[in-house]
């Protein structure tokens, strides 16, 4: 029998320190949904949705009963709508977004992902029309994520794109300025976007995948939190030594339960995400797991290295753990989604330049970050710009989900509610960035890109 | 199927004979037993085995629930395998 102790480890962690899977994240590829009218393509995404997420919801819940542990969200993630609708009559792609967004709401799931272009060399027809569809999209739709990817180490920056996105973002942001800008928290720009990311809103099924695949993100920092409570005052080796056991453990968890969505839904396993993604509830923070480590409040001085080595001891705690690791696997710091992020960006210890700084040692970057209504596109795209550089040069992911409040300016709050929390508005520089984003054209890929 | 049942909870008498009883009613055998006091709280450990029984999990769980509710205890009816998993290689 199992020790006792070692059951009532486990209960501590799903009871007191939220330990739980964020998501279930089924892959469907929509290749085979490609038709020259717009109408029978959505037909067939919204059949084929329907049909192989049938089952997802409720094995989700009954994988949750038996193991005893919550599993928080269950959804979707498809190939980038720009390749399917591609070959279609259709002048904008909305009315895939729709299809997309009935699909959700049959199959239950809360978000769906893939309303995304890869655009990070150039543009095609496709992509195009798809970007220029995105801000109504985020508007009449519900659970539709969207995403673009506009670098990548070996391609480098689409400036072009860059500037298009800052526009997006500013035009989403406005017609959904009814629910502070809610549009914007479903849109998410990269560098080096992964194809089997089960998280949301940059989640998509890439075009090296099979036609459908099981992910599953876990997540846990109040977990982690606890565990270095157990070690206060102790120097780096037993911190970083602390932390691997506890992402060991957590990703264990996410093992078991990615095998046996696999196994009941018969859907191959595809990579387990060794996240630490945080929520707004109080002890569920990876601010407070840095705060642990001692830091007076989250963004003062130290920050970016507390927080590489608790994304890097994640790795390597986690890496054993699972067969298959992949999607972002890192540790999160979106600001509205951390009620400690939120407390420090609220006291003025976490800025957006010391938030930049953290992208380069987190898993993916600027996350759920709220800014002035009245900052310009250009800013915006400028802002992107130095995220996809970061991504690009450290050949890691990097992303921007940020949100310009209409209407709301610094000392200001949005509030969108449930996991994706409330975001206090924060500064941005006031120097303008306009001559640099209208120059246009590619930033070259970098040096080390060229490893052939 | 195993499963572990865990009880926590202010001690008081009857407790396991309640517990048992439902899982004999449910047809469940009790291949093993673990149950001590730590620091005045209850805790009881019990290894299960689910195969014979015609009812299913959600519902033995949930049985196992309400009498937790009654006694003012917790009660939780778990598949062995998440701590088999998180705890051994």
């Amino acid at each position: 029998m199992i020790n006792t102790n070692e059951i009532f480890e486990t209960i501590k962690m799903i009871k007191d320190e939220h330990l739980d899977i964020r998501t279930i994240t089924m892959g469907i590829s929509l290749l085979d949904c490609v038709d020259s009218s717009a109408d029978r393509s959505c037909d067939k995404i919204y059949d084929k949705i329907s049909r192989y997420a049938e089952n997802l919801v409720k094995t989700g819940e009954d994988i949750s009963k038996e193991l005893g542990i919550p599993i928080i969200n269950k959804r979707i993630s498809v190939t980038p709508i720009a390749m399917v609708a591609g070959a279609s009559d259709a002048k904008d792609y909305v009315c895939f977004a729709k299809a997309l967004d009935r699909a959700a709401d049959t199959t239950g799931v809360n978000f769906i992902g893939g309303f995304s272009a890869l655009v990070h060399k150039g543009f095609s027809r496709g992509d195009d029309i798809l970007i220029n569809s995105i801000p109504e999209a985020l508007a009449v739709t519900e659970k539709v994520c969207s995403s673009v990817g506009v670098a990548t180490t070996k391609a480098g920056i689409n400036m072009d794109a860059v500037k298009r996105i800052g526009q997006v973002v500013k035009k989403a942001a406005e017609l959904t300025a009814d629910r502070d800008s809610f549009g914007c928290a479903k849109f998410v720009v990269f560098a080096n976007a992964v194809e089997d990311n089960p998280f949301m809103a940059g989640a998509f099924h890439g075009v090296g995948e099979g036609d459908c695949v099981i992910n599953v993100g876990v997540s846990g920092p109040g977990v982690v939190k606890s565990a270095l409570e157990q070690v206060k005052g102790a120097d780096f080796g037993v911190v970083a030594n602390t932390i691997k056991k506890t992402a060991f453990k957590i990703t264990r968890m996410g093992q078991l339960v990615a095998q046996e969505a696999s196994k009941r839904l018969n859907v191959p396993f595809g990579i387990v995400d060794l996240s630490l993604a945080p929520t707004p509830e109080i002890g569920d923070s990876v601010a407070y797991i840095l705060e642990e480590m001692g830091l007076e409040k989250c963004g003062t001085h130290g920050t970016t290295a507390a927080l590489a080595l608790l994304n890097d001891a994640v790795k390597k705690g986690g890496i054993m753990a699972s067969g298959y690791v992949g999607g972002l696997s890192g540790a999160f710091i979106p600001v509205s989604e951390d009620a400690g992020m939120i407390a420090a960006a609220k006291c003025g210890a976490l800025t957006l330049d010391k938030l930049e700084a953290m992208t380069c040692v987190c898993s993916v970057g600027l996350d759920m970050i709220a800014i002035p209504g009245d900052t310009s596109a250009e800013t915006i795209s400028a802002i992107i710009a130095d995220e996809m550089a970061i991504g690009m040069i450290n050949q890691k992911t990097t992303a921007v989900r940020i949100i310009p409040a209409v209407g709301k300016k610094v000392g200001e709050t949005v509030e969108f509610g449930g996991l994706l929390g409330e975001a206090p508005i924060m500064p941005v520089h006031e120097f303008s960035s306009a001559d640099f984003i209208n120059r246009g054209g590619r930033i070259p890929a970098p040096i080390h890109s060229l490893k052939n | 199927m195993k499963a572990i049942v865990t009880v926590m909870g202010i001690d008081r008498k009857g407790i396991i004979a309640k517990v048992s009883a439902c899982l004999s009613e449910n047809n469940i055998n009790i291949l093993d037993i673990n149950q001590t006091i730590m620091q005045d709280l209850f805790t009881m450990v019990m290894y299960v085995d689910m195969s014979d029984s015609e009812n299913d999990f959600a519902y033995v769980s949930k049985k196992l629930s309400e009498i937790g509710e009654e006694l003012g205890l917790e009660i939780r009816l778990q598949h062995e395998e998440i701590f088999r998993s998180m705890h051994r290689i």
